[in-house]
């Protein structure tokens, strides 16, 4: 119908461009930049201190082994390359190049989970923008998907797909999928009547409308909830590692032999990694939302 | 999704209308519409507007002025009477200026060439001569949000004029703006006027934007709307911003705000 790309158009623009412009975002008094860090890095160090405290005060000295003091954490966890198994008494091993491995596994995993659960999510909230009997007919059991706590239904997925890959992928979808479907549903049955009416005139189609209208104007409500959702999908690999032993060791299962063993320096350096893959994966998806639409959606602007 | 079907209609009560007219660019006769719910909107509607005519209606609030425009564009359908125009010819011009965020002005201009499928090469022409006439040219790649609303109106004008409607309905398109920014839009709007010479139905709650405009102005009375009055505006072609401080221009004014109060009543 035309030769115009709606998401070419949107995503070659930078917010740079804007020199000219009548409107110009309100820049903050100088340090303010720094000052926003203030905040968080107060109650870190709470955290930390209070971490510190549980370790020499809170543990008798059998077990201190439980809370091992950050410093060591960082240590064997991250600044040690490879910790041989067998090395000083330890069963398991560990370092930080183990650690990476079960990561990457893990990354594989949550990665491919949330692009199927982006798939499905977008497919489906699609076909119940355009009809209610579709929404009627799924809403319910997503709700039900989302309210359900996903370990009951752990050992149901292993018992049925596996205890491989695949299951692993599985549980992500289960997990990323609702807050991707709520927020683009929302987006796209949100856009108001005179911009249909505008397109009716027109002679647009329905999908003409979805293309040109309804897809372009919930960016902002789809990329809220891939931000929800990839966050989501890195508990799945965690939650679903720990559960399904075979094929490649995951973080989760590392947290898990970790634990096990009585390796917790090395346990809860696993636990920051994956807590760090979940931050990173968060805030990656609201840079890349911020620059497909901070340039026209008003309050992503500030 | 409510917004995506007109409303059922009872297509042996009206006619398709779609077909290239013969006569005035847009004409209604006898026309009356209920809708489903029984909310009686209009009452035997009968009015013709030619190319170079200007007609304004005024009328109290949910007269159904605005259901009449939505008949004539297709949005609503009349349940009485005859309604004809060329829909393929029609600029609708909403009280909001619905502009897509997303697109820069340009290219919302560009939009409603781009759904009747008007090639690349063809639109570009079209578009800088629409946003010319509006002054817009040298924003042409701002988006809406950095836009004034007097702007907005504007960019929202020159989408409507990219395909050349013969027929322009505007929906009280102007209602949301400040004094000066209106008056300065009516100049502009009369000179579009002369220069496309299209037939325009305008809608307006403000007596002295109407009179300004019109070649001639309708008074509707409260529903179900009916048309209760009818005036000619002498005034030529070009009209200067003072003629609105003239005494004929006062006397007519008066004229029709008399006969709306009595349609409030």
């Amino acid at each position: 119908m035309s030769v115009f790309d709606e998401s070419g158009a949107v995503a070659h623009v930078s917010p740079g461009r804007s020199t000219d412009v009548a409107v110009v975002p309100p820049v903050g008094p100088p340090g303010e930049g720094m000052r926003r860090f203030v905040g968080p890095g107060v109650v870190f160090a709470l955290f930390v201190g209070f971490w510190y405290f549980t370790h020499h005060v809170l543990m008798s000295d059998a077990r201190k082994f439980l809370v091992p003091p950050p410093h060591h954490v960082l240590n064997d966890a991250f600044f040690t390359w490879d910790i041989p198994r067998g090395t000083g008494g330890s069963r398991t091993g560990g370092g930080l190049s183990r650690n990476l491995e079960g990561l990457w596994s893990s990354t594989q995993v949550a990665a491919l989970g949330l692009l199927i659960a982006i798939l499905i999510g977008l497919a489906l909230a699609t076909a119940m923008s355009q009809a209610k009997w579709v929404e009627n007919a799924f809403y319910p059991f997503l709700v039900a998907l989302q309210a359900m706590p996903i370990l009951a239904f752990v050992p149901l997925i292993g018992a049925l797909f596996g205890f491989d890959f695949w299951s692993r992928v599985l549980v992500c979808i289960m997990i990323a999928l609702f807050p991707i479907v709520a927020n683009t549903l929302f987006g796209l049955i949100s856009v108001e009547r005179g911009y249909h009416e505008l397109m009716n005139l027109h002679g647009a189609s329905r999908w003409t409308k979805l293309r040109k209208l309804q897809y372009p104007a919930a960016m902002p409500s789809i990329f809220t909830g891939l931000q929800i959702s990839a966050g989501l999908s890195v508990v799945g690999a965690v939650v679903g590692d720990f559960f399904f032993r075979q094929g490649e060791p995951g973080i989760g299962r590392l947290i898990n032999t970790y634990q096990n063993s009585n390796e917790t320096e090395q346990m809860y350096g696993a636990v920051i990694m994956s807590a760090l893959l979940g931050i990173a994966v968060f805030l990656g998806f609201g840079i890349l939302g911020r620059r497909v639409v901070s340039h026209w959606h008003e309050t992503r602007n500030a | 999704m409510s917004g995506d079907q007109p409303l059922p209609v009872d297509a042996s009560a009206a006619p398709d209308t779609g077909a290239a007219p013969v006569g005035h660019a847009l004409e209604f006769s006898n026309l009356s519409m209920v809708f489903p719910d029984g909310t009686h909107a209009l009452d035997d509607i009968s009015l013709s507007v030619d190319r170079g005519e200007f007609v304004t209606l005024v009328g109290p609030s949910g007269c159904g002025k605005s259901t009449l425009l939505r008949i004539a564009s297709g949005l609503e359908h009349h349940t009485a009477g005859e309604c004809r125009v060329d829909r393929d010819s029609i600029g609708y011009v909403f009280q909001d200026a619905t502009l897509f965020p997303w697109r820069t002005v340009r290219r919302n201009v560009e939009l409603i060439a781009e759904l009747h499928g008007v090639d690349a090469k063809s639109m570009a022409p079209k578009v800088d001569e629409s946003l010319e006439l509006v002054g817009l040219k040298e924003h042409e790649t701002k988006y809406p949000k950095q836009l004034s609303g007097g702007m907005k109106m504007r960019a929202s004008l020159a989408r409507s004029l990219v395909l050349q409607p013969d027929v322009f309905l505007f929906d009280e398109p102007f209602g949301a703006l400040d004094e000066i920014s209106r008056e300065r839009l009516n100049d502009e709007l009369l000179a579009l006027f002369k220069a496309k010479d299209f037939a325009g139905l305008f809608i307006t709650h403000s007596i002295a934007e109407a009179v300004f405009l019109s070649t001639r102005v309708l008074v509707m009375s409260a529903r179900p709307g009916r048309i209760i009055a009818d005036y000619d505006v002498p005034f030529a072609y070009p009209r200067e911003h003072d003629i609105r401080y003239d005494a004929a221009f006062a006397e007519l004014s008066g004229k029709i705000s008399h006969d709306l109060r009595g349609a409030h009543e």
